[in-house]
This record gives structure tokens, sequence and C-alpha cells, in this order.
């Protein structure tokens, strides 16, 4: 078992540009089942391999696709988030960074009302080592194994995966939620799948400043999660006010800071990581102390 | 991106809010022409910054003890007042100790105050959707207010699709406890504000204080405005009002190359690649007992010309005495990113200590590469490692 994609799992892109193709390629390689392109107007040809389609509802109908990856650059991420969500698949992940906040917005309430999953955007994507990649996480960091890792970062997730393989943990499924303010999968979301799934043992939870997100993931755990988990919150030593990459990374309002996140983690029975050289030995000894 | 105050008000106005009649000048002769013009009644003087705080603020080496807001009733008292503010640097809270040098001053015409209140529009992160927040009482900091006493705080969720509703409008109106007389005119102000907010792509956008004169009038005395850069494709008139003397030299440099960089206060130079990772090299650094100079997330390619930039904009910081480069090679790998750093550095010619721990594919070929390269380069093996090495080297 794994959680949102697996062997199975079915997937189109949408956006077959550059960078696009690369990570199509990157994802077919890996395993993942690929199944086509969608490219508005170059329906019926083929690129690199890749069977193209003029919308996701044909790619759907004639492929079977059930996830789709959004590569779609800003001005038009929102809508092709709307398209997938609207041709009845099952798990979008957009990994489009830059899409305006208003946007996504109004882009989620009708991504709820069809009962969608959309992870992201702005995120690394979701992978199940060894069975299904679908982003731009490099494959070969990541060993199958019982560790579910979500996570507001991209290469700090790559640094997480990294130092569990090191001490001898794989993962089960690693979930980029996105830096973005408004996504369509928070860590409660990612948390309950985690928990409900047989395969995830144990729970690495990677935060940044912020919003109060990671202050309510710490409240579901302490609630409802028997599984060990441990956290890292980045950005301990930034500024108030300041955007720190993530469009979503920013202490304002009197709210988002380090210290509020770590204090409610810490509070809720997790096992915070000082430091991020520690993201694996944390987590292993939250194991251990579990066990 | 923010915008002056002035440029705020004139977007409000342009929705049908109603603001106070003012000039906006760039000199003394200028301000007296706009005294004139006002009516030879007392003005305030206002300095156009985008740092909050400017009635508490001071202009620095004046000598001069008032603000960036200034109440001027003579006429004689205008021209001194706007030579001081467009010739010294405004000190507040927010500019640190340098100031912020002042190229426009708005000429206002005094408006006497019988209430002052709060409204705002916000994006509610937990709900995903614009709020418009409102305080019966104006001229404070809405964040103390916040913390001190929620509940004096309305708030009114906006849908993204259709904006502020009338009765939205009204209603906050009314709990605002205006009268029957004055609630159109604040409903009015308030439509303005969520259409400014929805149609243009706002971050934030506050009106502090909306004011009631004592004749009934109801206005938007002070705005604030602030901008989602993402966004900022579709709003070329938005782009415009850009001041870019408002912004950090090398930030500014930066996001022109495609990197981000923030300014930080300490002496350790860091480059990393993606924003989560840089966050955490600047608390690690701090956690071994040293201070960042910098956030800069050189993205996820991390290539020669990137790198060569990031480089230069480090180490255009005076402060800078070491350099952590910290790279997780994914899919670009690690002898790439080590090919890109040892052309960059023999590009650049840092005098400083540099450590570099790269991590990832190709890892080992990487390490042999910067050893062999003959460069003044540390490497780590290990965050742990390269925290401790580049602290160690800036003692």
């Amino acid at each position: 078992m794994s959680i949102l994609v697996d062997k199975n799992t079915r997937v189109v892109f949408q956006g077959l540009g550059k960078v696009g193709t690369f990570h199509a390629q990157q994802c077919r390689d890996y395993g993942t089942q690929v199944v086509g392109g969608v490219v508005p107007g170059k329906g019926g040809t083929v690129k690199e391999g890749f069977p193209l389609f003029n919308t996701v509802a044909e790619a759907v109908r004639k492929t079977g696709a059930n996830a789709s990856a959004v590569f779609v650059p800003p001005p038009a991420a929102a809508d092709a988030i709307l398209e997938a969500a609207d041709a009845g698949i099952a798990v979008i992940i957009a990994i489009t960074e830059g899409i305006p906040v208003l946007d996504m917005s109004r882009a989620m309430p009708f991504v709820r009302e069809k009962g969608v999953r959309l992870v992201g955007p702005n995120c690394p994507g979701v992978i199940t080592p060894g069975q299904c990649k679908i982003g731009i996480m490099p494959g070969h960091i990541h060993k199958p194994g019982s560790v579910g890792i979500v996570s507001r970062s991209g290469t700090l997730t790559y640094e997480a995966a990294w130092q569990l393989c090191e001490i001898g943990l794989g993962q089960s499924t690693c979930v980029g939620i996105g830096g973005d303010p408004v996504n369509g999968t928070n860590f409660i979301d990612v948390l309950k799948l985690f928990n409900e799934d047989p395969q995830t043992e144990a729970i690495l939870m990677i935060g940044e400043i912020g919003g109060t997100a990671e202050e309510k993931a710490a409240e579901y755990v302490q609630k409802h999660v028997k599984k060990p988990v441990a956290a890292f919150i980045a950005g301990q030593t930034a500024p108030p006010g300041k955007r720190m990459g993530h469009a979503g990374a920013i202490i304002s309002g009197g709210s988002g800071a380090a210290t509020e996140k770590i204090a409610a983690l810490k509070a809720a029975g997790i096992a915070v990581s000082a430091s991020p050289a520690d993201l694996g030995t944390t987590m292993q000894q939250a194991i251990k102390a579990k066990k | 991106m923010k915008i002056h105050e002035y440029q705020a008000k004139e977007l409000l106005a342009a929705a049908g809010a109603a603001i106070p009649r003012g000039i906006v000048v760039s000199s003394a002769a200028e301000a007296e022409a706009a005294f004139d013009k006002l009516g030879g009644q007392p003005v305030v003087l206002k300095a156009q910054v985008h740092a909050g705080g400017r009635g508490k603020g001071r202009f620095k080496d004046s000598g001069k003890d008032f603000g960036g807001v200034k109440f001027v009733k003579n006429r004689a008292d205008v021209a001194p007042i706007t030579e001081v503010m467009l010739k010294y640097p405004l000190v507040t809270k927010q500019t640190g100790e340098e100031g912020q040098p002042v190229s426009k001053v708005l000429v206002q015409a005094a408006a006497d105050i019988a209430r002052e209140v709060y409204v705002g529009m916000v994006l509610d992160r937990a709900l995903g959707k614009p709020i418009l927040m409102a305080c019966a009482e104006g001229g404070v900091e809405i964040e103390e207010v916040a913390a001190r006493s929620p509940e004096k705080i309305l708030k009114a969720v906006v849908d993204p699709h259709i904006g502020l509703l009338p009765c939205q409008a009204r209603r906050m109106a009314y709990d605002l406890e205006f009268t029957a007389e004055q609630a159109p005119k604040a409903e009015a102000i308030m439509t303005a504000l969520g259409r400014v907010f929805l149609d243009k792509d706002c971050a934030l956008a506050e009106i502090n204080p909306l004011v009631v004169t004592p004749t009934g009038d109801v206005i938007a005395l002070d705005a604030k405005m602030s901008f989602d850069d993402n966004a900022s494709f579709r709003h070329p008139d938005i782009e415009k009002l850009r001041d870019e003397t408002e912004e950090n030299p090398a930030e500014l440099r930066a996001a022109k190359s495609g990197l981000t960089y923030i300014s930080l206060t300490g002496n350790i130079g860091c480059l990393v690649n993606g924003a989560g990772l840089a966050m955490a090299t600047m608390d690690i650094i701090k956690y071994h007992g040293g201070e960042p100079a910098n956030f800069l997330d050189v993205g996820g390619g991390a290539n020669k010309d990137q790198v060569t930039e990031a480089f230069r904009i480090i180490l255009s910081d005076p402060r800078v005495k070491a350099v952590l480069v910290n790279i997780f090679g994914g899919i670009m790998k690690c002898d790439t990113i080590a090919g890109a750093v040892i052309a960059a550095f023999q590009e650049v010619k840092p005098k400083v200590p540099f450590v570099v721990r790269l991590e990832g594919t190709n890892v080992e070929l990487a390490r042999k590469m910067l050893a062999d390269s003959g460069l003044n380069l540390q490497t780590a093996n290990g965050l742990t490692e390269a925290a401790k090495k580049v602290v160690a080297a800036v003692k």
C-alpha cells in the first residue's frame, strides 16, 4: 500500500513544453505509466513517444488516465487544473510555480465540488518509491519503505529522503504539498491518508514559516495519529514581512513564525528536529521511542 | 510589490471611493503652489515612502523634530518643511537606521476627524479566500488589535468570483456603527476596496484610517496596498507604479536574473537551491553560532551564469566574510553543479573563504572535481560539517 499514487496510476501530462517533456520522460524512465500529454492543437500527434491529445477529457476517454501532472505556465495553470478536475481526473498534481493566488482561490471550490484530489501547486510532486513518480523529484534518492513524508518544500524533501535512506529508512510515499498560500492538499489531508495507510509506519512532516497549517496539523496529530511523527520547520531565522522564496513563506500580521509552530508541534508530542541535518535521525528516534 | 499611499488612493478613487483632495509634489515650490491650489487652508504634508510608521519617524541628520506626516497651517512653513522631507532620509521602525530617501510629498487638504475606523482586505490562508476586515478603532496597528483583542475585528468572507456583496458592505457599515447618513458612504468605500483588491490582484489593501468628518463626510484618509507578484503579468498598469528606489538594489538585481535574494544582517553568505533548503541553511548556520548574511535561492537549475551572478550579488555585500554553497543535486547532477561553481569561482575570484557542500547524484565525482580544481574551496560532507566549517571561517 501507499497513498495517492501507485503502480496502477495512469498519468497524463498537461503542458509538454521543454520542462514538462523532460520530466515526463524522467517519470516514464522511473517506471510511471505516462499515458500521454495534453497540448491543445496538437491532438493526434506524438512527442517523444507520448501520444498527444487536445483536451484532458479526450485523454481520459482514450487512455483511461486517472492522474495528471500540470506543467502549464502560470497564466493558464489554474484553468488546466480545472480542466483536469472537470474531466474526472482523480489525482491532479500541479508542479507549476507562480500561479496568482486569486486564481487558486477561485479554482478551489470547483475542485472540492468535483471531489478530486489536487496536490500543489508549486510543489515537487508525489512519489511512491519503486512504483510511481509524478513530479520533478530525483527518483533514485528514494527507496521503498515505511516512512511517509509530507512537505511544503522541494529540495528540503530530497534532503529528508536522502537522510532517511542513509540510515536505512525507506519511504511509503513522499508528498510535496507546495509552497503557495492556497493549495489543494494540506498537511492534515496527507496525515489522514498516512494514518490510514497500513504500509506507513511513521510520518516525517516538513513545514516552514507562514500561515498556521503546521499548528492545525499538530492539533490533528495529537487527536488522531498514533504513529510516530517527526517534524522540522524551516525559516527559524527568517525576518518578518519578507517572502522567503515561496509565495507562502512569509511571517505577516503577527502570525506564521517558526517558534509558534515548533511550540505547537512539541506540545502535540511530535519530535521536532532542531537542525535540518537531523531530519533522518529525529525520525529514527521517534520510531524507537514509540516501540 | 508595494506602492505609495497616493497611488493606492488614486486606485481607490478610480473605483469610486471618496478620498481627500491632495496634490503630489517633488519640490518645495510645487508644494507651495499645491497649498495655494487647495485653497490656502491647512494641509498635511505626507512623505511618500513604502515603509510604515512614517508619523513617528524622523528625518535623519535633519535636526528637526517632526516625522513623515506633518500638519501645516501657515503657507510660510510649507516650503521649508517640504525641503527637509525631500532632503533627508526618513527613518522609521521599518526602514532600518539608514532610512529611506523621499522623492515625493503628498500635499493633502487637512481633514477634521470626528471618528476613525480601520478597513482592510487580505487573503485568509486557512479559508483560501479574501476577507474584508474592519475594526471600530482606526489609526491603530491592526496586528496589535488582533493579538490583544481579536473579538474587536469584524470579518466578512468574500467570494472571489462574485466580490464583496452589497449586503456584506452594508452589514459591515452598520456593525461599525455608522449612522444611517454615513453608512452608504462607507459602503461605497468598502465596495471600492473590494473591487480594487480583486481586479488588481492585491495581496493586501488597507484603508487606515477611514474617517468621518464633523460634517458627516466619510473618506479614505490613508491607504496601503501591496500586490501578488505572481499576477503582475496581467497588470501592466500596476507594474508602472513600481518605485525601484524603494527596493533593495541587490534584491532587485537578483530578481532580474531569476534568483530570489533577501538581504539579512549577518556575515555568512549563502547560496542554496530551493526555498525550503535555503531557509534551512540559514537556520543551521545560526544553530552552530553564525549569522546568515542573506537568503539566496538559485532555483532548481543552478547553471553557470546564475551561480556567477549569485556569487557577485553575495560578494557585493561588504559584510560577507565567508560563503556557504549548499546544493542538493537531484536531476541536475552534482558534477554539473560543481562545474558551474568552479567556473563561477574562477570568474568572480572571491577573496573570502568558501565552503561547498554538495549532496545527491554523482556527488563523489563532484567532490573530486572541487578538490582537483586547485581553488581555495573547502568541501564538506553533510550539512552539519558545512555549517561548522563556515562558522569557524568567520570566527
